[in-house]
């Protein structure tokens, strides 16, 4: 067995991953990654199961040094330089760490969170199927907490395996996308447009619980309580101030204020990576398309492995070809068949 | 043949959850049908739904939309509330004991002035109580009661806790309840029972269910200091009468 020990990390840094849904009804909110597509494709990366455990890293630095064997990582998420002894890694590639060696992270460049995966996965006893942090409830292993300096995780030695890279598509801009509900009827039309239309900052007090939001006050039509009901990921809830907070994966179960609408679950993860003090819009959109994109974002994750190419393969951009004409007509002339008009029965 | 019962609203929460809402307010009836869609709903199982969250006035439904359509999911879920539900064929019964006053209720004699009687009087009031687990949620374990007492109903503190112990018995509005974990809370503080309604490494790691009976009787310190140990070393503490 080798050893990964967290050298040096900035607070806001946990084991995190799929989390474990399942046990709402009681209380416990599932936790995970706050972005699932980083989590997944730094696993990808390394050959883990997409979903498996590995360290969600804060915006700020981190070190990590292989003892007793080599291992085997990668990272994926928010940018930021990263170095093996001065020498630079590209981030979304797997890379060996041999015994001894340090991988060095620095502050977010962009975004906030980043993942490290390591090859087989880090060791610990799930609860609930998970290994995730949520220390509120104590959960959470081998930590049931934040990790600090001196933490270490026990992991498989690296394979030895040629290294790999991943092609993840441009990640989407534009507005965050929002199903206006389930109480968007505890607002008129102009506190509503008012939402919709607005800039919205993300304030540097916000975390793994929720997201809360600097702009314009939003006013309530009828006072700010509601009897508790069920929260999920990106539920947008008013409190009496006016200031919306969006629900994130350490978020209550339930919540007592009036929740105007909720992040379609494809945008999550990019309004998880919006860094605090980057201003944004939302747009409202249809449940028929929220579920479109819900259905394209699981393709995504369940594609990753696809993506994959060996660390050092040249570039072929396929659209370029296309642009060119030169791959469309070199599928036209060897399956010229295809453009026969088939006969009618 | 009963009567068909009036729908619910269906209420979009995300691309992943719907909330079916039976009432606005906290109202009983609305509690027992929200718990009588939760028991039909996971003896449908309808493939796509992954969890079910009761809360006083309505259910969170959770599904995969890469399976189930809202639209789809939300004609099972009216068909599914338009039946009377049979009542359930058991209940069970919590019989939990709470030391009231002192430290461990720092509220009582405060509540009690504001009624205008003594925290004796306070007490007898909340013990007498027959009270139903109308939810579990905020943190882990912490159950919400309903069935207090009215002369007991009142406004939360103007200024909430930052800190609260684990274990706290209080009361908040028209609510009693169990706060499992240490943290914020707005309710005024009657008391603390030594019984966790969640506790990791022990089977079952949650005690409380939605639906489930709760009694309260009154302990002095010293017996909840010895069972706090023994809840602390995996003891259950709170007795349980299947009925």
């Amino acid at each position: 067995m080798s050893r990964v020990v967290v050298a040096s990390i900035g607070p806001a840094s946990s084991v995190q991953d799929g989390g474990r849904p399942g046990s709402q009804r009681y209380g416990l909110t599932p936790s995970g990654a706050m972005d699932r597509l980083a989590l997944a494709a730094a696993n990808c990366l390394v050959g883990n199961e997409l979903f498996a455990a590995g360290v969600e890293i804060g915006p700020f630095g981190a070190s990590f040094t292989a003892r007793d064997g080599a291992v085997r990582v990668a990272i994926a998420g928010a940018p930021r330089n990263a170095d093996i002894g001065g020498k630079p890694v590209t981030p979304e590639t797997s890379v060996t760490l041999k015994d001894g060696e340090t991988l060095t992270l620095g502050f977010a460049r962009g975004g906030a969170f980043s993942y490290l995966a390591i090859e087989g996965g880090i060791r610990g006893e799930p609860v609930f199927g998970s290994l995730a942090v949520n220390a509120r409830a104590g959960l959470g292993s081998p930590y049931p907490r934040p990790l600090q300096a001196g933490d270490e995780f026990g992991v498989d030695a690296a394979s030895g395996g040629p290294e790999r890279r991943i092609e993840l598509p441009k990640a989407p801009s534009g507005p965050i996308r929002v199903v206006l509900g389930p109480q968007d009827d505890e607002f008129d039309d102009t506190n509503k447009a008012l939402f919709l239309n607005s800039d919205w900052k993300i304030s540097a007090t916000s975390d793994r619980m929720g997201y809360r939001l600097e702009g314009p006050v939003i006013e309530h039509l009828h006072g700010h309580n509601i009897v508790s009901d069920g929260t999920v990921n990106g539920s947008i809830q008013v409190p009496g101030n006016g200031a919306p907070i969006v629900l994130m994966m350490d978020r209550g179960t339930s919540g007592g204020y009036p929740k105007i609408a909720t992040v379609i679950s494809a945008d999550l993860g990019r309004l998880a990576q919006t860094s605090a003090g980057t201003a944004f819009r939302f747009k409202a959109v249809s449940m028929a398309e929220a579920q479109d994109e819900a259905r394209r974002f699981a393709q995504l994750l369940r594609g990753l492995p696809e993506r994959l190419r060996a660390a050092d393969s040249v570039e072929l951009n396929i659209e370029a070809l296309h642009d060119a004409n030169v791959a469309g007509h070199a599928v036209n002339a060897v399956d010229a068949g295809t453009w026969q008009v088939p006969a009618e029965p | 043949m009963a009567a068909t019962l009036s729908p619910p609203r269906l209420l979009p929460s995300g691309d992943s959850a719907v909330t079916v809402e039976f009432s606005r307010n906290i109202d009983d009836d609305a509690n027992q049908r929200v718990l009588a869609l939760d028991r039909a709903l996971a003896k449908a199982v309808i493939d796509g739904v992954t969890e079910a969250v009761p809360t006083y006035r309505s259910l969170l439904v959770h599904y995969d939309p890469g399976r189930l359509a809202f639209d789809a999911l939300g004609e099972k879920l009216l068909a599914l509330a338009s039946q009377p539900q049979p009542p359930t064929a058991q209940t069970r019964r919590w019989r939990i004991p709470v030391a009231y006053g002192g430290e461990h209720g720092i509220d009582l004699e405060d509540v009690a002035k504001t009624l205008n009687t003594t925290p004796d009087d306070i007490v007898a009031r909340h013990v007498v109580g027959d009270y139903r687990v109308a939810m579990i949620g905020f943190t882990p374990g912490w159950s919400y009661l309903s069935g207090l007492d009215k002369s007991l109903h009142m406004s939360r503190r103007q200024n909430p806790r930052l800190l609260t112990p684990a274990g706290t018995i209080g009361i908040g509005g028209v609510q009693t309840g169990i706060q499992c974990l240490a943290g914020p809370s707005g309710w005024h503080l009657l008391g603390r029972t030594a019984v966790r309604t969640y506790q990791l490494h022990r089977n079952p790691i949650f005690l409380t269910e939605p639906g489930d009976r709760v009694t309260f009787f009154a302990v002095d310190h010293k017996t909840f200091a010895e069972q706090d140990r023994a809840a602390e070393g995996g003891e259950i503490i709170a007795e349980l009468v299947e009925s």
